[in-house]
């Protein structure tokens, strides 16, 4: 029996013993762990030798042997400050009412409070086969649910993920359910952060849907601890005339792997999803994008960057998928990388596979180093080394960044970015 | 205040410079002109302080200290400025941004007091007005889409709000139409005066006719062959560096 498999035994013996100590156990939510189960079992977690896996190793993962967040840590855990009015936070993985400001006006509840009210719902994104969210469900005890009727300005709204245990390695898996009725537009700002001692897994799965003519900006900040893994998937399906913006910086953890979903299944819906991965010695960062064009008329951008110093690893996969119905589609997608130093490594995998024939569909990458004559050319005007370094990495994230247009969000990125560079690249 | 003696410099093991004598008073401007291939971009380098030059020989004082021990941005607030040849671009980099930035580098290494936005944006308003350039100028990207006209203007501009002691011009008169042309030489002479010298370097005697230096210098072959006043400039239009170097 090889690791793989062992730590696949690892969390099926989790939900096998959690039994009905998880939520939902009576209704139709324990039918769907145990397909989720049966699934996992058969599919186990993914290892290199499957195509979208080959450039990102679980083993570390399938060998922590993680166990549940039990008991809740008493103390409250130190939060970044409020950045909008709303918040919801979750402590390793489980909803803080105490800790939280819920909106009002629509539905915003803790999922596993809410589970009978979300049959039909939860688990209702496809993609529900892949062995993460096949985890997500057998495992999930909570998340945030999101329900905006028709016509419904919900602002911007924060989502934060705290983990808490330093004594052992444990394993949260939150399932997020983002709905937008007609019309309706949110911003929703996230930020995942934890020790930097504590090796946890943070495995959460969104499943986003925005209807027609709705507009969703989605803000990832990827902050986890050094020693953390986060695989996170996001399912999201956009309607006629809707919006699915992400954005995602990845710039914590030791292993991360942000996977996105988009199927734009109406005519003139269209997503942009945009992300920087800042990654330093012994950390590794993956972001895999699908993004399916099913109706025509829809518009697609992508733009991702990766800073990779030290002994790092980079991912970047992604695949745009334009299917016959999806005539005048126009999909871009652009990924750089930029190395800043000998030891790091990027591998990027680009996919076009177009069935359409009036199809506008582009993409493109770059590998390369900090500009030697940029470099000069800042230092020749007084400014240290150090400082025209981070003007410049800063210059090469700025066109991923400009995606991000509402204000709250910009600052926490820009807190983000600097952070990063001041602990871990200088 | 810039004096080089006896200065060597090679690159990938080629000698370039082969042992350069050369002084440059406060408040003077020199001209350097010299063929192609004579080394004239490798001084300008040399003393800015690019990497990849290794100086073999010789020895480079500005103001009495050893300019040859000091980082490229350590020169800069110095008081040493190079205007490039072929200035580079910025993607992503604002204009005002950089301009404010190593503006306000230069004054924390020299222990001035930085300046805020609005005192930067005032003060790059009045250069710009000097230098009858626009304002649109400091919203872009740092010569980003920027016409070989404008990069030079914008060397101009840097040059007039870091204001040197030494600026160093390394052929900006190349790719110029006359009226860029002239806007750069004003910006030079605006600046003339007992605090300013300069390092005119270039293959055409027209620039000279509106930057007019106190000295000529022939540099061919990485060595200075011959130094004279402004009217050596004359001389080498009208026969070429041919009879020079016979």
């Amino acid at each position: 029996m090889n690791a793989m498999t062992t730590g696949s035994d690892a969390f099926l013996a989790r939900y096998d013993g959690l039994g009905g100590r998880l939520p939902g156990r009576d209704g139709y939510v324990a039918g769907l762990r145990a397909r989720a189960a049966e699934a996992f079992r058969v599919a186990g977690l993914p290892h290199r030798r499957l195509e979208a896996w080959r450039y990102t190793d679980l083993s570390a993962v399938a060998q922590a042997g993680f166990t549940e967040a039990l008991t809740l840590v008493e103390e409250a855990p130190a939060l970044p400050p409020a950045r909008a009015p709303h918040r919801a936070v979750f402590v390793d993985g489980r909803f803080a009412a105490n800790l939280s400001r819920m909106p009002e006006g629509f539905r915003a509840v803790s999922l596993a409070g809410a589970l009978d009210a979300a049959e039909g719902v939860l688990g209702s994104a496809p993609e529900q086969g892949l062995a993460l969210v096949a985890l997500n469900t057998m495992l999930f005890e909570d998340g945030l649910w999101l329900d905006l009727p028709e016509g419904t300005d919900g602002g911007t709204m924060e989502l934060l993920s705290v983990a808490t245990h330093t004594d052992r390695p444990i394993a949260f898996h939150p399932r997020h359910i983002i709905r937008l009725g007609r019309g309706s537009t949110l911003t929703l700002i996230e930020t995942a952060t934890g020790p930097n001692g504590a090796a946890y897994l943070h495995n959460p799965v969104y499943e986003i849907a925005v209807a027609e003519g709705a507009t969703l900006s989605h803000v990832r900040l990827q902050r986890e601890g050094r020693k953390a893994f986060q695989l996170s998937t996001v399912l999201a399906s956009v309607q006629a005339g809707g919006t699915y913006d992400n954005f995602t910086l990845n710039a914590g953890g030791r292993l991360v792997r942000n996977e996105i979903h988009t199927a734009l299944l109406g005519p003139k819906a269209a997503c942009h999803m945009n992300g920087a991965q800042l990654a330093a010695d012994g950390q590794h960062a993956d972001t895999t994008t699908f993004l399916d064009h099913a109706a025509p008329d829809c518009a697609s951008r992508q733009t991702y960057k990766t800073v990779l110093a030290g002994k790092s690893r980079g991912v970047f996969q992604g695949k745009i998928l334009v299917r016959q119905a999806a005539q005048r589609t126009d999909g871009y997608q652009m990924n750089q990388a930029l190395l800043l130093s000998e030891e790091a490594e990027i591998d990027a995998k680009p996919q076009l596979e177009i069935y359409a024939d009036d199809v506008k569909c582009s993409h493109g990458a770059t590998v390369g180093a900090l500009d030697e004559s940029q470099l000069f050319y800042l230092r020749s005007r007084g400014i240290p080394a150090e400082e025209a370094r981070a003007m410049l990495v800063q210059a090469f994230l700025t066109e991923a960044v400009e995606g991000v247009t509402d204000p709250l969000a910009q600052d926490a990125l820009a807190e983000a970015v600097e952070g990063w560079w001041e602990k871990e690249a200088a | 205040m810039l004096k080089i003696e006896g200065l060597k410099a090679e690159i990938e093991g080629k000698e370039i410079l082969k042992g350069i004598d050369l002084e440059v008073p406060m408040g003077e401007v020199h001209a350097i002109m010299g063929p192609n291939g004579s080394g004239k971009s490798t001084l300008s380098y040399v003393l800015s302080g690019r990497e990849g030059y290794e100086i073999t020989g010789g020895s480079v004082t500005f103001d009495g200290v050893d300019l040859l021990a000091m980082e490229p941005e350590e020169r800069a607030s110095a008081g040493v400025f190079l205007a490039f040849q072929y200035p580079v671009e910025l993607p992503g980099v604002g204009n005002a941004n950089f301009l404010r930035t190593a503006l306000n580098a230069q004054r924390r290494a020299r222990g001035e007091s930085e300046l805020d936005a609005m005192q930067f944006l005032k003060m790059a308003r009045a250069r710009l007005k000097e230098l009858q350039m626009s304002d649109e100028m400091l919203k872009r990207n740092v010569n980003v889409g920027f016409s070989g006209g404008e990069k030079k203007r914008n060397e101009v501009l840097q040059m007039a709000l870091l204001a040197p002691k030494l600026a160093i011009l390394d052929e900006t008169d190349s790719g110029l139409d006359i009226d860029a042309l002239k806007i750069v030489s004003d910006g030079v002479n605006a600046l003339r005066g007992p605090g300013f010298s300069s390092l005119v370097i270039t293959h055409y005697q027209r620039l000279l006719n509106h930057i007019v230096p106190d000295r000529v210098h022939v540099l061919m072959g990485g060595r200075i062959v011959r130094s004279g006043g402004k009217e050596l400039a004359l001389e080498l239009e009208a026969e070429g560096y041919g009879t020079i170097a016979a």
